[in-house]
C-alpha cells in the first residue's frame, strides 16, 4: 500500500530525513515512533504530498506522491499534529467545506458528514455538529480532525500524534477509534509515546535522527531488548548487607543493591543477560531461612528498548561530528 | 478535460465561499467596511482638502457640479491603497500561522485553485463594498442628470483597479506568516506605485513630470473615470492582476518546498 524508497529531506543544510525505506502492506496499523525532532512529521508530510522530498520516492497505492499528487491526496486522510482547524466555522460547516474540497457531490455530502460524525462520536455524548470550532474542547477538536479525514472514506489514514494533548480518558477513546478504523484501512500514526503505539499498532517503525533504527512488531522488538535482566526480591530475616552478600554469591549475579521497604529489605539483583535466577534465589532464601514475600523478574520494556536505540543513535551522531 | 475544468471551478468556488464567510466572521472586515463607508460619505458630502499634497477636492454633492461620481472614485482609488491590503493580509498568512495550510494543501486542490479561490472571495467582498457607493449614485440620479455611460465606465474602472490591488495584497500575504507584515508589505507596494509616484512627479523638474506620472498605477484609471473605455488601461490592469496571481501561486508552492 505504501512504499518508500530512499526518501530524503534536507531543510537548507539540515538533514531531516536521511534516506529511509520501508513498506507498509494494506490493512496494517503501523506506528511511527521516535523522539521529538526525529523526522516523523517530515516523513508524514512527504507521504501526504505536503512537502516534496529532496530525494527518493514514495508511493501510495502505486501512485507517486510527487507526480500524481492530487490522486494520492484523494486516497489519503491526513490529520496533522495539533489538528489545525478554522476556528470561526461551525463543525458541520467545516466538514461540508472539506467534503466539497474533496469533490464529494452535494447530495452525497450530507450522508458522508453524518457517517464521519457518527464514527467519531461528534453527536454523543453531546451533539457538537452545530457548535463553533473555537468553543470545542481539545478532545472534540481532535475528533473533528479525524472526522475530516474520514469524509471521503480513504483507504489510507495518516495521523500525526493523534493523542497528543488529550486526557487519559480521551486517549483511550482515540486509541479504540484508531483500532476500529484500522480494521479495513491502512493506518500510519506517529507518536513519541511508546505505550500508546504498542497497544494499537501491529508493526512499529522506530526512527531517530532521520534514520530508521528498528522495525518489527512490538513482541519482536521487545525480544531484542538487551542488557542485564534484573530480579526484584523482598526478604526478611537478616541484616540487609548480609542478605545482599548471600545473594551476590549465586552464580551469575553481577550486583545486588539492598534498600529498606518497611521492615522488609528490597533487593535489586542484576544478573547476566537473559539469565533467570528466580529458582536459585528462592532456594537460597529457603536454605538460609529468610522470609520471601516478593520475587519478580524485570524484563526490559519496549520503553527501555526505545530509549536504548534512540540514545545510541544520538551518541553515534555525536561521535561522528 | 471539460469535466476536470468543471471540478476545478467548483473547488475554486468552494474556497471562495469559505473565504467570504470568514470575512464576515472576523471583526476586521466590519471595521474596514465602516472606515470605507465613512470615508466615502465624507468625501461625498464635504470634499477633501490636503494643502501639503495640493489635493483640493470639492464635495461631490453640491449644486452646479457635474453630476458624476468621478471625484469620489479618484480619491477612493488612493484610499483603497490602504483598505485592500488590510482585507487581503490574512488570506494566506493566517493559513500559515494557524497551520491550516497543511490540511488545505493535503486536500486534493492545487496551489492555483487555492489562490484563485482566495482572490475570488475577496473580489466578491470588494464588489459588495463598492456596491454601497451606489447609494450616492442614486442621490446623483435623483438630484441631477448624470451620464450613465460615465458611471458604468467609472465602476468598471474601479472593479479592474480593485482586482489589481487585491492580487497585489494577496501576493503580499503569501510572503509571510504574519498578517501585519503582509498588510504593511501590501500597502508599501501599492503606495509606492501610486501615491509615491504621484509625489515624485511633484518633485521632479516640471518637464519630466508627465513621464514620471505615467508609472502611476492610478493613471490608467483616469480615462475610465472620465467615461472612456481605455483598452490599454484594461489590458494593463488585467495583466497586473494575472501576474500577481501567478507569482502568488509560485510563492505558495515554493514556501512548501522549503
Amino acid at each position: 500500500m505504501i512504499e518508500v524508497r530512499n526518501l530524503t529531506k534536507w531543510y537548507g543544510t539540515t538533514l531531516a530525513v536521511d534516506s529511509i525505506s520501508f513498506r507498509i502492506s494494506a490493512g496494517s496499523v503501523v506506528g511511527f515512533l521516535g523522539p521529538n525532532g526525529a523526522g516523523k512529521t517530515t516523513t508524514l508530510r512527504m507521504l501526504t504530498c505536503f512537502l516534496p522530498a529532496t530525494g527518493g520516492t514514495a508511493r501510495v497505492d502505486g501512485l507517486d506522491v510527487f507526480s500524481q499528487s492530487v490522486a494520492v491526496r484523494k486516497r489519503v486522510g491526513y490529520m496533522p499534529e495539533n489538528v489545525p482547524l478554522y476556528p470561526e466555522m461551525r463543525v458541520r460547516e467545516y466538514l461540508n467545506f472539506r467534503a466539497a474540497l474533496r469533490g464529494i457531490g452535494r447530495r452525497e455530502r450530507r450522508s458522508a458528514i453524518d457517517r464521519a460524525g457518527e464514527r467519531c462520536w461528534l453527536n454523543r455524548p453531546e451533539d457538537v455538529m452545530s457548535r463553533r470550532i473555537d468553543q470545542l474542547s481539545r478532545g472534540y477538536r481532535q475528533r473533528v480532525g479525524l472526522a475530516d479525514c474520514l469524509l471521503h472514506d480513504p483507504p489510507v489514514l495518516v495521523l500525526d500524534e493523534p493523542t497528543i494533548g488529550l486526557d487519559p480518558g480521551q486517549v483511550r477513546e482515540m486509541r479504540n477509534l484508531i483500532r476500529d478504523l484500522g480494521e479495513n484501512r491502512t493506518v500510519i500514526l506517529s507518536s513519541h509515546i511508546l505505550a500508546e503505539v504498542e497497544q494499537v499498532c501491529s508493526e512499529l517503525i522506530v526512527i531517530s535522527g532521520g534514520r530508521i533504527v528498528a522495525t518489527g512488531n512490538p513482541a519482536e522488538l521487545r525480544r531484542r531488548v538487551t542488557g542485564p535482566s534484573s530480579l526484584i526480591v523482598e526478604l526478611k530475616g537478616a541484616e540487609p548487607e548480609e542478605m545482599a552478600k548471600a545473594l551476590a554469591g549465586i552464580d551469575g549475579v553481577l550486583e545486588t543493591v539492598p534498600a529498606q521497604a518497611g521492615n522488609w529489605t528490597r533487593l535489586t539483583v542484576k544478573a547476566k543477560e537473559n539469565a533467570d535466577l528466580r529458582s536459585e534465589v528462592a532456594a537460597l532464601a529457603a536454605a538460609k531461612g529468610y522470609q520471601l514475600r516478593e520475587l519478580r523478574r524485570e524484563v526490559g520494556s519496549l520503553e527501555d528498548f526505545f530509549v536504548q536505540i534512540t540514545y545510541r543513535q544520538t551518541l553515534r551522531e555525536e561521535a561522528a561530528s | 478535460m471539460t469535466g476536470g475544468k468543471a471540478i476545478a471551478m467548483r473547488k475554486v468556488l468552494t474556497l471562495a465561499r469559505r473565504e467570504l464567510s470568514a470575512y464576515f466572521f472576523s471583526p476586521m472586515a466590519y471595521v474596514i467596511a465602516t472606515l470605507f463607508l465613512g470615508f466615502v460619505g465624507l468625501i461625498f458630502l464635504l470634499g477633501m482638502k490636503i494643502p501639503f499634497l495640493r489635493i483640493e477636492l470639492d464635495p461631490v454633492f453640491r449644486s452646479g457640479a457635474e453630476s458624476t461620481l468621478r471625484p469620489l472614485f479618484e480619491v477612493l482609488a488612493y484610499g483603497l491603497v490602504v483598505v485592500v491590503p488590510l482585507l487581503t493580509m490574512r488570506l494566506v498568512a493566517e493559513e500559515f500561522r494557524s497551520g491550516t495550510i497543511e490540511t488545505l494543501m493535503t486536500a486534493p486542490v492545487t496551489d492555483a485553485e487555492v489562490i484563485a479561490g482566495k482572490f475570488l472571495g475577496t473580489l466578491v467582498l470588494y464588489l459588495a463594498l463598492l456596491a454601497t457607493t451606489l447609494v450616492y449614485f442614486l442621490l446623483v440620479v435623483i438630484f441631477g442628470q448624470p451620464d450613465y455611460g460615465v458611471a458604468v465606465m467609472g465602476y468598471l474602472g474601479m472593479v479592474l483597479l480593485g482586482a489589481a490591488y487585491i492580487s497585489v495584497g494577496l501576493f503580499a500575504s503569501t510572503l509571510t506568516g504574519h498578517q501585519l507584515v503582509a498588510g504593511l508589505v501590501g500597502i508599501a507596494i501599492l503606495s509606492v506605485s501610486t501615491a509615491g509616484i504621484y509625489l515624485l512627479a511633484l518633485l521632479v523638474p516640471p518637464e519630466h513630470a508627465p513621464a514620471v506620472a505615467r508609472f502611476n498605477l492610478i493613471s490608467y484609471f483616469g480615462d475610465f473615470a472620465k467615461g472612456i473605455f481605455d483598452v490599454r488601461g484594461a489590458v494593463f490592469f488585467v495583466t497586473v492582476t494575472a501576474f500577481f496571481l501567478f507569482i502568488s501561486t509560485k510563492v505558495l508552492e515554493s514556501r512548501r518546498w522549503r
